[in-house]
């Protein structure tokens, strides 16, 4: 493998492996010592055409953990601000002699163009592209729903060798813009898991029912009799919201208020949930919208391990697609 | 200047004799050899089918303005390798030809250029902007004689505008040709929504966008008793309402592009903006059903909407790409790949979509001669075609100044060895020979 760019690039095995890697990876930072040599010399670029503090510093802290160089290279202030066009400032990232391009992009299917255009040879890591895919935020949500919900595994580690066959997840929110949505299905039913979208129709894409997953518009019905092990609440942008929808368009749905009433995850909700059942969101959240103070903050969040685990699966990304080369896969 | 054809298959019929003498088809068959003289110029038609020349109602030449992705010269040096002898310049120029000043210039440029006849379309409002009506009487009265009338690119939208327009052009004759796209439905659209644009993550064009301003139109048309041509029908739906339409005695035609005959949405899971066209490319279901609506005579004319970019409006993220692909070149050969080499048309067929059926709705039929059929005394517009050849395509050997091309690389069957204006061969032996050189004329 010498890219990630969608979820679908992994079979089972394949994203077994990777989440394995990264548990390992995880065991190296209970060390005094967090750094690992492994990437020395390398240099890892973060070509952010999208503000993005959260992933960019993710991708930066694992890059750095296994001791690669890290370039970070953001839209703004830079040349891209003047026009530059993706194609040059690839090449010009490439001359400067960068191993892998990590980047995030505001159009669909851009690290696609970087990787399949022949513009640069690089490896390159898709940290999200417009509403199409964000597969390192799906490995992070696989492996923190692995290790919550399958139980000890090889080694007395949670879930280590394991996939995600029986476990039932419903993701919740705004399907149509979300590329976590869509690398989220993806991957988790290469898993073995079966995930039920649940949203408004109106956020919710045609076509969707090509997808390998369930859907519906009643959250009730799925928090209640669907017995879901775990809930994924997605953001729900502002400019996306009834009265509030940019510039002046015809907004998703009425009101935020009726948004919340019927797809916020309330604290009614938060209880009709199995006891072991466990609450994600990719963040940022919007507290009050489609998440509520208690579920955000009650011991089913596991939302700030989210973020450490990003460290981990992107440590054994970064790991795969550059030391892969030459030593085997783990 | 004489030519003798010689066992040359009119309409792919049985093989003959064809003289072309002083621009005309002086004599087909038996006195053939006599007609042409013993001075003419001897052309082994062994193997070879001969049209009229094609006519394309739906091409952008891009001059004025974007001359770095086609000029008149070029775009038209293409247009008779591709087999044609007319095409109609769209309007969406840079100044737009919403004028009578900008439809002679490139009446001009097209004379001037001698490799096709070039025909202006008038835009339909002022700078394409849907809001005031460009002055078409002018357009049509002016040299350029423009009786096709287009906001192409541009939807017009305002349903009185269009009302508007449709009653206007029956002054002259003429015609509104719709690029039926309802702008509120399509806002930042990228390809068809569906099944591929959900899982891609690119903002949907549906369907329903086409049909609602397909359905309007068709009902305006007869509620006025005007002309509509339907640009580049994409969709099941609006062959359906087009068919529907005709069952009434609304005077619509309608236009299949070769791209949405042969292509289809799932092509953009490359993200290659090569394959980035407006009207989107569409499933292969709708592709059937347009396929299906040229054969049964609900779609008029394949036009060919080629759309030349230059490098770098193509060289870049889907999103940020240009829409449109080039077409010229290979329109034909994709024809006979998919309708005639498949025995779902007959060479007579492609002589009615590609070169009668488009001269008719433009109007050149009478004026210029174009689109006329092969026959003793008719202007000398005449394209032989290899059904045999093989050819893969190689954007680099295109006569466009464009290489947009979604078919790099694909073998297509059929290809053109001459083509003759008015007697005269802008092809020989599947290469360009020699513009038309027209008396610069001064007022």
């Amino acid at each position: 493998m010498r890219h990630l760019l969608d979820a679908a690039d992994l079979d089972r095995d394949a994203a077994v492996d990777l989440l394995d890697t990264a548990s390992r990876m995880a065991a190296t930072q209970e060390r005094e010592i967090k750094k690992l040599p492994t990437l020395r010399g390398r240099t890892v670029v973060n070509l952010f055409f999208e503000d993005s503090t959260r992933t960019r510093i993710s991708f930066e802290t694992a890059a750095k953990r296994l001791s690669a160089d890290v370039i970070n290279f953001s839209a703004k202030g830079s040349s891209v601000s003047k026009g530059e066009s993706l194609k040059d400032t690839a090449q010009t990232l490439q001359a400067i002699g960068a191993d892998a391009v990590v980047i995030r992009h505001q159009a669909s299917g851009a690290p696609h163009r970087l990787a399949a255009s022949g513009w640069v040879a690089t490896s390159v890591i898709n940290a999200g592209d417009g509403t199409h895919q964000h597969p390192t935020q799906a490995l992070l949500d696989a492996y923190t729903l692995r290790r919550h919900l399958t139980g000890p595994g090889s080694d007395g580690e949670p879930g280590l060798g394991k996939d995600l066959s029986g476990l039932h997840v419903a993701i919740v929110g705004d399907v149509l813009h979300s590329r976590v949505a869509r690398s989220n299905v993806q991957l988790l039913t290469t898993l073995g898991a079966r995930v039920t979208l649940v949203a408004p129709p109106t956020l919710l894409p045609v076509g969707v029912g090509a997808w390998d997953c369930a859907t519906s518009y009643h959250l009730d019905e799925v928090i209640g009799d669907g017995a879901p092990d775990a809930v994924m609440t997605l953001r729900v942008q502002r400019e996306r919201m009834g009265a509030e929808a940019e510039g002046g368009a015809t907004g998703f749905f009425p009101s935020p208020l009726e948004y919340t009433r019927t797809y916020g995850l309330d604290a009614r909700r938060l209880r009709m949930l199995p006891d072991h059942a466990i609450v994600l969101h990719p963040g940022p959240m919007n507290r009050g919208l489609e998440i509520s103070a208690e579920a955000a903050d009650s011991s089913r969040a596991v939302i700030r391990e989210q973020v450490s685990n990003g460290v981990a699966v992107r440590m054994a990304v970064l790991y795969l697609l550059l030391a892969g080369e030459k030593e085997k896969w783990s | 200047m004489s030519y003798l054809l010689r066992g040359v298959a009119p309409l792919g019929e049985a093989p003959t004799d064809v003289a072309l003498v002083d621009g005309r088809i002086a004599a087909i068959g038996a006195d053939a050899v006599d007609a042409a003289g013993s001075r003419a110029t001897v052309l082994d038609g062994a193997g070879l089918v001969a049209l009229p020349g094609l006519v394309d109602l739906h091409t952008h030449l891009r001059e004025p303005g974007r001359e770095d992705a086609e000029t008149v010269e070029t775009g038209t040096r293409a247009a008779a390798l591709g087999g044609y002898t007319a095409v109609h310049a769209m309007a969406n120029t840079s100044p737009v030809a919403d004028t009578a000043g900008v439809v002679e210039q490139v009446w001009r440029l097209g004379r001037d250029a001698g490799w096709a006849d070039v025909f202006p379309v008038g835009a339909v409002s002022v700078g394409l902007a849907g809001r005031h009506l460009a002055e078409l009487g002018a357009m049509a009265y002016s040299a350029a004689r423009v009786r096709v009338f287009s906001d192409d690119g541009m939807c017009v939208h305002d349903p009185v505008l269009m009302r508007r327009a449709l009653e206007y052009v029956k002054a002259f004759d003429g015609v509104v040709a719709q690029h039926a796209q309802e702008p509120r439905l399509t806002q930042g659209a990228q390809m068809h929504e569906g099944e591929v644009s959900a899982e891609l993550g690119l903002a949907g064009w549906p369907a329903v966008a086409e049909e609602a301003i397909v359905a309007r139109d068709v009902l305006l048309a007869e509620h006025v008793g005007a002309r509509l041509h339907v640009l580049h029908v994409s969709t099941a739906g609006s062959v359906d309402l087009v068919r529907w339409a005709k069952s009434r005695g609304i005077a619509v035609t309608a236009e299949a592009t070769p791209h949405h005959l042969l292509l289809t949405d799932d092509l953009a899971r490359s993200y290659d903006p090569l394959f980035k066209v407006n009207p989107p490319l569409r499933t292969a279901e709708d592709a059937e059903a347009v396929r299906v609506g040229l054969v049964d005579g609900t779609i008029d004319v394949v036009g060919t909407d080629h759309a030349p970019h230059s490098r770098e409006d193509k060289d870049c993220e889907w999103a940020a790409a240009a829409f449109g692909m080039i077409g010229l070149e290979t329109a034909l050969s994709i024809v006979h790949t998919l309708m005639v080499a498949t025995g779902r048309m007959t060479w007579a067929d492609v002589a009615r979509v590609m070169s009668s059926t488009p001269a008719r709705i433009g109007r050149v039929d009478q004026s210029s001669g174009q689109g006329r059929p092969l026959a003793v005394g008719e202007p000398a517009n005449v394209v032989l075609i290899d059904p045999a050849a093989r050819w893969t395509v190689d954007p680099g050997a295109l006569a466009s100044l464009s290489t947009n091309t979604p078919y790099a690389g694909r073998e297509l069957t059929g290809r053109v060895v001459s083509t003759f204006l008015r007697g005269h061969p802008t092809v020989l032996d599947g290469r360009l020979n020699e513009p038309v050189r027209t008396p610069v004329e001064y007022p």
